[in-house]
């Protein structure tokens, strides 16, 4: 027999994210007041709305707080070591290039030690989409100065303020060659949204920054208060300019935050390029796992046309 | 697990005249490996090379990656994403990958991983011939595991056991190394490649069953559980942490404690499937010589110069060096005076023998700094001294 | 205003109070006041909220998206009413 549920287990069953999450892991494992909750909501109303696959997703994550993000997530997910999201998700894309790969990892595990890897994939527009929450510091060690962390803020590594210059994540993604950056603040959940919507539609290096709070490190180290004041903060000093140059959206410590689209542009991806150049080099019979490119074209175009069929 | 013949378009059927890591490459090609992800490092680049030029015309995909973490990584999500993977290194690079060998080991990912030996420690001597990250490929990322190695010693076994490996890899969902070094990768011999038909590959473990019934692990401290590849539906889940069988992480010394036995279990409780040397003269012997790779090739002349000479010496010759084949070299050392082993390092592999034989026998090191082989003189020497 | 047939929309918020952490996000930022943390404790020790104006919810559901625990969501009345 059947032992009735008890709030919880239906819970667990009717919430419209048990689609999208293991909800038999939950509840998480992340503080009060973070964001990575929120950005995580935003990524699953992005998936709903589209019209992908669902089966044919895959989350990668790197080390720490945000990296449990794979964990978490209903979809083909790997859960790597500190840095690497970024070069396991190249594999799995370029193995499987019918699969639609997602980053999601924290700002310390993409630019600080997997730094070599976002330039890279970056360069070669890989064909993924990479989100960065980036809460300025290392959360699951303890509160460390990361490669964003901002100068005067106070890290458990940098006591007495912080010295180093950091990165302006959409700055480096642009000039690295990504053809989609965006960024927002936790609370402009909608924006994200939207945002990932468009990454998950662009052909080629997606990367959208999340500024989020890190209630328990960041912000008491820096007497910023709790969540709600870290949103307070963004409501208050944030602005939208898409479009904006690059050079000019980095973050001071409790500056404005310039959010928005930045980088929109078309540009072949890294299995495009190699696609187009093996055809013209070696023509026909080039062919990537068992299939040449005409008849690769000629399968997507029945696809297309059946997709377009059932609509 | 299917067994089918390799993918005719992998196999460049034929007699050639190729260096070991040409042949590492048509191997790895003949074993279904179309994802190759690496990063340039002598004595091994030669093995991307090949990769890099055959690849479009076999279906398969190269990429060069920014460094050797990132290869290394590159396979993990190919394999995942289906494909047969390799990459291959020598000691620098080798060095780097170790972590994420840790995960491969973790995550039970099929891999096969090619260091093309050269003298260190650091950069030491790089176009030079070692063997001496034999240990390093045994214990060099942290924890606990198992994993296979293999060591050719002709461009001929480069190319068969790149198919081995491949095969070995997909039954034990391990990375499995190939332990060549650089004389054996930079020397031309004949290399004779046979025609698809008679070449045995080993299709991946696929899982069939229900979706909600898939676990992607399965703690039996034998055969690993079957895969699913992304895309097909299952939404697998793996990390590296200590995990259950759902991949789901399990922070408990239970749940650790049968990971670790089931890791290192697949491999232990299969040692006599997986181990295989290449033995001679060991019926009247009274010294044995146990070694591998290039070294074996000079050992070979330093006994047939003490058979010449009347010494009852015969020879083992480790195809497969980890999982070492303990109960065999147990049973030689309860029957002969003295076991020899010589290999281009300071002494490392002689260190396990040594633990092994637990003085059954006398074991002599003849051990060589690197940068050239042996001298087969000096072997012979050590040969004389165990059999007084 | 008039808008001919058109009715407002009205959500039903379901709360479940184990997993919240009581950050406040949703009562702080629910544009029509539906919510307020509520006196008691869960048995984590934070205050989960509750819902203190029913009949304000207008389905915008902006709680369920920003709310981190992933313990709010918020259903169409008319849906519920339909489908029961």
């Amino acid at each position: 027999m059947n032992a009735p549920m008890t709030d919880e287990e239906r819970f667990r069953k009717e919430n419209p994210m048990s689609e999208f999450l293991r909800m038999e892991r939950m509840p998480h494992i992340w503080c009060p007041g973070c964001g990575i909750g929120t950005v995580v909501n935003s990524f699953a109303e992005a998936l709903k709305k589209s019209d992908l696959d669902m089966d044919k997703v895959a989350v990668v994550s790197g080390i720490g707080c945000t990296g449990r993000v794979a964990g978490y997530m209903k979809f083909d997910s790997l859960h790597t070591t500190h840095g690497r999201a970024i070069p396991v998700a190249t594999g799995l894309k370029l193995a499987n290039p019918d699969m639609k790969v997602v980053v999601v990892s924290g700002d310390g595990d993409l630019t600080g030690i997997g730094g070599n890897h976002f330039i890279h994939a970056a360069r070669r527009n890989m064909d993924i989409t990479v989100i960065c929450v980036n809460n300025f510091t290392y959360g699951m060690t303890g509160g460390q100065v990361t490669p964003t962390t901002p100068t005067k803020a106070n890290a458990s590594t940098t006591p007495y303020g912080n010295y180093e210059y950091p990165f302006s994540l959409p700055f480096l993604a642009d000039a690295c060659g990504a053809t989609y950056v965006a960024r927002w603040t936790s609370l402009h959940a909608r924006n994200i949204t939207n945002s990932i919507s468009e990454a998950l539609k662009h052909k080629g290096f997606s990367f959208i920054e999340v500024i989020t709070p890190c209630t328990t490190l960041y912000a008491r180290r820096n007497r910023l208060g709790d969540g709600l004041d870290a949103l307070q903060y963004y409501h208050d000093d944030s602005e939208i300019v898409h479009g904006a140059d690059t050079r000019e959206v980095d973050i001071e410590f409790q500056s404005k935050i310039k959010m928005g689209t930045f980088v929109h542009r078309e540009k072949p991806t890294y299995l495009e390029a190699v696609n187009t150049h093996y055809a013209n080099v070696i023509g026909d019979e080039y062919q990537l796992y068992g299939k040449t490119t005409p008849e690769r074209e000629a399968e997507k175009k029945a696809q297309e046309q059946a997709n377009q069929g059932s609509k | 697990m299917r067994k089918v013949a390799a993918d005719p378009k992998g196999v460049d059927s034929g007699s050639h005249f190729m260096d070991g890591d040409h042949a590492l490459a048509e191997g790895a090609l003949a074993a279904g490996c179309r994802f190759f992800a690496g990063y340039p490092i002598t004595p091994s680049t030669e093995v991307a090379e090949r990769f890099a030029e055959r690849c479009p015309h076999v279906g398969g995909l190269f990429i060069q990656m920014e460094d050797e973490i990132a290869s290394i990584a590159a396979l993990i999500g190919g394999a995942w994403g289906g494909q047969k993977v390799m990459t291959v290194t020598s000691g620098p690079g080798f060095s780097l990958m170790m972590e994420n060998i840790g995960l491969a080991v973790m995550t039970e990912t099929p891999m096969v991983i090619c260091n093309v030996q050269r003298c260190g420690p650091s950069t030491g001597l790089p176009t030079l011939t070692a063997q001496q990250d034999m240990m390093q490929v045994r214990w060099g990322s942290q924890g606990d595991y198992r994993i296979i190695a293999l060591s050719p010693d002709s461009p001929q076994e480069c190319f068969d056991l790149a198919i081995e490996a491949f095969n070995l890899s997909e039954t034990y969902r391990v990375p499995v190394f190939i332990m060549t070094d650089e004389t054996v990768g930079h020397m031309h011999e004949k290399v004779v490649v046979p025609p698809a038909e008679q070449i045995e590959v080993l299709d991946r473990n696929w899982y069939t069953g229900p979706k909600e019934d898939y676990r992607p692990y399965d703690f039996t401290g034998n055969l690993p559980a079957p895969m699913v590849k992304a895309g097909d539906g299952y939404r697998f889940h793996t990390t590296g942490l200590t995990h259950d069988e759902r991949g789901y992480p399990a922070g408990s010394v239970e749940v650790h404690k049968k990971l670790l036995d089931h890791l290192i279990g697949k491999i232990d409780n299969n040692v006599d499937k997986i181990s295989k040397t290449e033995d001679s003269g060991l019926g009247d012997a009274e010294v044995v010589v146990i070694s591998y790779g290039i070294t074996s090739r000079i050992a070979a002349k330093a006994i047939a110069d003490g058979r010449k000479a009347g010494i009852k010496v015969g020879a083992m010759r480790l195809i497969t060096v980890w999982p070492l084949c303990e109960n065999r070299i147990r049973e030689i050392a309860s029957k002969v005076k003295g076991i020899v082993v010589p290999e281009i390092n300071m002494g490392q592999v002689v260190l396990e023998v040594e633990r092994v034989v637990g003085g059954r026998c006398k074991v002599i090191s003849v051990p060589h700094a690197g940068g050239a082989v042996h001298d087969p003189e000096v072997i012979l020497d050590a040969i004389k001294e165990a059999v007084k | 205003m008039r808008f001919g047939k058109l009715k407002q929309k009205t959500g039903i918020v379901h709360i479940n109070k184990l997993w919240c952490k009581g950050c406040g996000f949703c009562v702080k930022y629910c544009p029509t006041g539906v919510l307020e943390l509520s006196k008691e404790y869960n048995h984590k020790g934070y205050h989960p909220p509750y819902v203190k104006h029913a009949d304000q919810c207008r389905l915008c559901k902006f709680c369920e998206v920003i709310c981190p625990e992933f313990t709010i969501y918020v259903t169409d009345e008319e849906e519920e009413n339909h489908s029961a």
